[in-house]
């Protein structure tokens, strides 16, 4: 039977002839080094993440959180680094959301691009690009010095401020704008006023991407080093007032690591403090945009 | 008609504390390098611009032979940190980007995105921990110090590759699914329809994603300060220590007095220059990308 089968047909049916073995080549190559990429990437970062676990782990404990410092960090906890962090914050976010919020609205009013609004959105952008250490300079040549509120909560606050304005004026935008035109129409109809409309609509409807907001620019805030090192300083004591100095966690992880010998266990475990506080925001953030603003936010 | 008229004019007062809100954070660039320009200026025009360049050597405090500002050695040491950290995340960062579209199973393809978002969260100095405590000993068992120029590219690599590969991702994802269908339907290998199809159109979301990450890595300054061993010196190779124009300011600023600081002040005004031109071609390339699509 099967030499009766025309040999053209053996031919024809003859795959490797047909295929372009260059192709299939480069085909192999490309997926070989994507799966590579793929499985090194994963390794490399889970063996970051649980080599601090096992460095941090072990100093981990309730005590941890509500002991203060000892011995320049290497004992005792980051019970006034913590309070220094949320005081830190909160100024930073009281002087941040008003202002950005504020922003916000008005770009997202602003229908026709106006030169005004173009320039501003430009200047956002370079804002948002600008190093954390040139933020470090600035604050303290114009918070510490110039403004003589010195090496303080307030300074360190102030200059996160500034940091953070980009990202929450950029997603709290998008909020607004994800806010149906025809809400604006129906509320003109009914005669409501703008500042009404806003109040009892406008916001409340867009209260979810505004969230989102709000914590990414709390995480950026937190993962900040650079620009605090010069404007909220080291002061690693219980802070009495925003004009003390105090220590973010961040900067007490680089001190620890850096300028302490021995306080590798402790950096490590302040690290993964830091890490869940970070990730408990991110999953936030992920669950607020997933239900409000659809998945269009990019992370930088 | 008055009554309207009242209502515009309440209107437009109603807006004017939400124009100052965006005017003042409009202004917050400007006075970041007013003061810049400011606190720099002893050093511009005593030193002199030429000088910050053309010194040999930085040592702002010696009082014997005369001070120098040259940081020629701390600029190329950024570029060579930042251009390094880019060149290892940019073909890596792809790879992955590539990975969670299209030759991920299924089940993987989801939970390893949202793996790679947590890490885009991770800040840089517990990057900087992580090298200082586990890298650097690491490289220094083969080539002492350890805190070196590689240990600095691959940090700062691993920084910016998570946040690489989600741009890349959103760059491929746009790339319209009817272009990818017709090069299945033409009977195109995968790499084929990647190399021919997928990437020249995702061209200007990747450029624009580089561009920008490359941006960051210049202004890059906890996790380069504490794995590169700071020493300022042009490297003779990759296990050399170097010092970056950011780590030097966090490490000079808490002592640095009159010229010395202004001249800090002078390695930020080069540091955001260069940043913002970056931004600015990053906007080009995204501004031509708008264009070409209608």
């Amino acid at each position: 039977m099967a030499e009766n089968v025309p040999s053209i047909l053996d031919q024809g049916l003859n795959l490797d002839a047909l295929v372009d073995q260059r192709g299939l080549f480069w085909d192999r190559l490309v997926r070989v080094f994507v799966y590579a990429a793929a499985g090194v990437v994963a390794f490399v970062f889970l063996a970051m993440v649980w080599q601090l676990v096992r460095l941090g782990a072990g100093q981990l404990s309730w005590s941890f959180l509500t002991e203060l410092p000892q011995n320049a960090g290497r004992e005792g906890g980051i019970f006034s680094i913590l309070i220094s962090t949320l005081m830190i914050l909160g100024v930073c976010l009281a002087a941040s959301v008003p202002l950005g919020l504020a922003s916000a609205v008005l770009l997202a009013q602003t229908q026709r691009q106006t030169l005004f609004a173009i320039l501003v959105r430009r200047s956002l952008d370079v804002l948002a690009g600008v190093p954390s250490i040139v933020f470090g300079l600035f604050g303290n040549a114009f918070f510490c010095v110039y403004l003589k509120m010195g090496f303080s909560i307030l300074s360190g606050g102030l200059t996160l401020a500034c940091m953070a304005l980009p990202i929450l004026i950029r997603t709290m935008e998008m909020a607004i704008r994800s806010v149906p035109q025809e809400v604006h129409h129906a509320s003109a109809a009914l005669g409501m006023g703008p500042i009404r409309t806003w109040v009892t609509l406008i916001l409340p409807a867009a209260s979810g991407g505004l969230a989102a907001g709000l914590v990414l620019g709390i995480g950026r805030a937190l993962a900040e080093t650079a620009a605090l090192i010069f404007t909220s300083g080291y002061v690693d004591r219980m802070p009495e007032s925003v004009h003390d100095s105090g220590r973010a966690l961040s900067v007490h992880i680089y001190d620890l690591a850096m300028n302490v010998p021995g306080g590798e266990a402790n950096a490590c475990a302040t690290a993964l403090v830091l890490l869940i506080i970070l990730w408990l925001l991110n999953s936030l953030t992920h669950r607020l945009i997933g239900r409000w603003l659809g998945r269009r936010l990019i992370y930088t | 008609m008055k009554q309207r008229q009242a209502s515009r004019w309440k209107s437009q007062l109603g807006k004017l504390p939400l124009q100052i809100s965006a005017l003042l954070s409009g202004l917050i660039v400007i006075l970041i390098l007013g003061f810049l320009i400011q606190q720099a200026w002893p050093a511009l025009s005593e030193v002199g611009v030429l000088r910050l360049f053309s010194d040999g050597t930085w040592n702002p405090t010696e009082q014997v032979g005369g001070a120098s500002f040259g940081m020629t050695a701390m600029l190329l040491g950024t570029v060579f940190v930042a251009g390094g950290a880019i060149l290892l995340a940019a073909p890596v960062g792809l790879a992955i980007g590539l990975f969670m579209r299209f030759y991920a199973p299924r089940w993987l393809a989801s939970p390893y995105r949202h793996v790679i978002q947590l890490l885009a969260g991770i800040p840089s100095v517990v990057f900087g921990l992580w090298g200082a405590v586990v890298l650097v000993p690491l490289i220094g068992r083969y080539q002492p110090p350890g805190a070196s120029l590689l240990a600095g590219i691959l940090i700062l690599g691993m920084m910016i590759l998570p946040t690489v590969a989600l741009l890349a991702e959103t760059a491929i994802a746009s790339v319209p699914a009817e272009y990818i269908r017709a090069s299945v339907a033409l009977g195109m290998t995968r790499t084929h329809i990647i190399g021919k199809v997928l990437l020249p159109n995702a061209m200007p979301g990747l450029m624009t994603a580089v561009v920008l990450q490359t941006g960051r890595a210049i202004g890059e300054t906890m996790a380069v300060l504490m794995v590169c061993g700071n020493v300022v010196q042009f490297p003779g190779s990759v296990f050399d220590p170097v010092r970056t124009l950011t780590a030097n300011i966090a490490l000079q600023m808490g002592f640095a007095l009159d010229l010395h600081r202004a001249a800090l002040f002078g390695s930020g005004l080069i540091l955001m220059s260069l940043v913002v031109v970056l931004v600015w071609i990053g906007h080009h390339i995204q501004a031509a990308q708008e264009g070409s699509h209608g």
